[in-house]
């Protein structure tokens, strides 16, 4: 096997990588950053300079909603781990053999139903004359329908039915990896339930959690259909403004400000993510 | 160890709860599909399929409305070509990760993870952003009119290509690491040649895997809806003509119809595609 064709394999192989990444990811990536830096100044005429983020700064409305939208993804992460947590160590550790791949099924299939049906079967919910509101009237215990959508809280329940998945799935894989041992060995050695759960458990799923957390976090905060169907149009979420800068208005330099801000915020919370739990993104996120 | 009883049963209760929780809303979108009633909602007024079958208004049926239907068809189309796109590209990928070795390679394996954990919606912009670009370069320097690089199906499975490479990579490469290089020496020890080794053995060895990867794509580009938002033209997919009856119309029990079947299809091809991934009982 002459060296030769090694490097043409390796070549041949390199190709739709590099057109891939290049084409698809960096150069476009470099594009938006290219367009955000543009200001408009006459029909077809444009200058270099910040005045789109200097506006954008400026702006209370956007500059508060890309702050709701972050703090608001960081609360459906930490429910989101606080909610899945339980179910997956229940489909790891307790459940039988048998009924752990039906479990783990189960939760698989809301995955692999678009977002928009999630959503709307919610809306059938819970709107004023949905499902529950009826039910509620015609039981008797409240005297008229209750609008149920168009607030924060369904909105964030919302958020975490669908990012929750993308939680447990990392959490099942690296909790069934734990051996059984180790959790008798907490309790032999004389530990509380809870000192077992924070110095065993927690540390031995630590790489399953930060790669929920991150996955569960980037999806929640580039979320569109979920804020907007369940939060009405008033629901102040970051896409929706570099949906309606693109879109509606067509400034593309102020939509391509937004939506590099948007990323490099969110690439500095998953950063500062990972430097806090001492884990790499190739060790956690590509692990599945 | 009375406690400890009472404990396991409110943890069974809390999975059950969470499981109703994670099933309601699809339950909801599924059973108003077969209420005869012009509202998706109670009370219940009786079986019907006219959702579904209907050709006349005012309970236009799924299978008799045009633009559904048209909506379905594309999704289908992008669907296949996206799918099969980033699995050949994602094979290509498991192979130069799995078996080359070359410089920056951990750096290079992580910039194949990124496109997982940029927003859709970013990702549609940004691609949208440069074929503007890209297409008004070729207008102004050679007086060429690329319409494939403004909106349109064109763009729209380069955005979800774009993403999708990068699961069919990480599924086809966690197979070939299972491969048990071995057998190829044995092949070539053989005296088959490199092209046959790899027809012969290493690729129908990766067969499962080629093929949950291709279903996993099209499932997903069939319901991606942020990066096809973006960069959607006139021939829209059918989340996009989904969520623009639902904004425009308010919602209709046709809407529940189409979410059935979507349950239905998706529901389907995961099975297969589960059922691909499990090891035959010989092997």
């Amino acid at each position: 096997m002459s060296r030769d064709a090694g490097r043409l394999s390796l070549i041949l192989l390199f190709m739709p990588f590099v057109l891939w990444i290049g084409l698809l990811i960096i150069l476009p990536q470099l594009g938006i950053g290219y367009y955000s830096l543009r200001e408009k100044v006459g029909f077809n005429q444009f200058e270099f300079g910040l005045k789109n983020y200097v506006d954008f700064i400026g702006e209370p409305v956007y500059r508060n909603t890309l702050l709701r939208t972050a703090w608001m993804s960081i609360l459906v992460t930490i429910l989101a781990l606080i909610a899945g947590f339980p179910v997956a160590y229940y489909i790891a550790k307790i459940a039988k053999e048998r009924s752990r791949a039906a479990l783990f099924l189960m939760c698989l299939i809301p995955l692999w139903v678009s977002d928009l049906v999630r959503a709307y079967g919610w809306i059938v919910l819970l709107r004023e004359t949905g499902v529950i509101s009826t039910a509620l009237v015609k039981m008797g215990i409240i005297g008229q329908p209750v609008e149920m959508l168009y607030n924060d809280i369904t909105v964030v329940m919302g958020l975490v039915y669908t990012v929750i998945l993308f939680m447990i799935v990392p959490l099942v894989s690296t909790l069934q990896g734990m051996d059984d041992a180790l959790l008798e060995a907490g309790y032999n050695l004389g530990g509380s339930r809870l000192t077992v759960f924070r110095r065993i458990i927690v540390p031995y799923a630590m790489p399953g959690i930060v790669s929920g957390c991150i996955i569960t976090f980037m999806l929640t905060a580039g979320s569109y259909l979920t804020p907007i169907l369940l939060g009405g149009k008033n629901s102040s979420w970051f896409t929706e403004q570099i949906y309606n800068q693109f879109i509606t208005r067509y400034n593309w330099e102020s939509g391509s400000a937004f939506g590099v801000s948007l990323l490099v915020f969110t690439s500095f919370v998953v950063w500062a993510g990972l430097r806090l739990t001492g884990q790499s993104l190739a060790t956690t996120v590509a692990k599945d | 160890m009375q406690g400890s009883r009472h404990l396991l049963w409110i943890y069974r209760a809390y999975v059950v709860i969470f499981f109703l929780y994670l099933v309601s809303p699809l339950l909801a979108a599924g059973v108003f599909a077969f209420n005869d009633s012009m509202f998706p909602s109670l009370p219940w007024q009786g079986f019907t399929l006219d959702w579904f079958f209907s050709s006349e208004g005012p309970k236009l049926g799924l299978f008799h409305d045009d633009r559904l239907l048209q909506g379905l068809g594309n999704s289908f189309y992008i669907g296949v070509i996206v799918a099969a796109l980033s699995v050949a590209a994602g094979t290509c990928n498991a192979f130069l990760f799995e078996r080359k070795q070359f410089p920056f390679k951990g750096a290079l394996y992580v910039l194949m993870v990124v496109p997982l954990v940029i927003p859709g919606v970013i990702l549609g912009i940004s691609i949208l952003v440069f074929a503007s670009m890209v297409a008004n370069f070729a207008d102004q320097q050679f007086g060429l009119f690329l319409t494939w690089l403004r909106p349109g199906i064109p763009l729209v499975v380069l955005g979800q290509f774009s993403f999708l490479t990068t699961i069919t990579s990480l599924v086809i490469a966690a197979r070939l690491q299972k491969f048990d290089i071995s057998l190829e020496e044995a092949a070539l020890n053989l005296g088959a040649s490199r092209l046959r080794v790899l027809l012969t053995v290493t690729l129908p060895f990766l067969v499962p895997a080629l093929f949950s990867a291709f279903v996993v794509a099209f499932l997903v580009s069939f319901e991606n809806f942020n990066t096809t938002l973006m960069l959607v033209g006139s021939d829209a997919p059918l989340t996009v003509t989904m969520y623009d009856r639902m904004v425009k119309a308010g919602s209709t029990p046709v809407l529940n119809a189409v979410s059935v079947v979507l349950m239905l299809g998706s529901g389907g091809l995961a099975l297969l595609s589960v059922l691909a991934q499990r090891p035959r009982k010989a092997g």
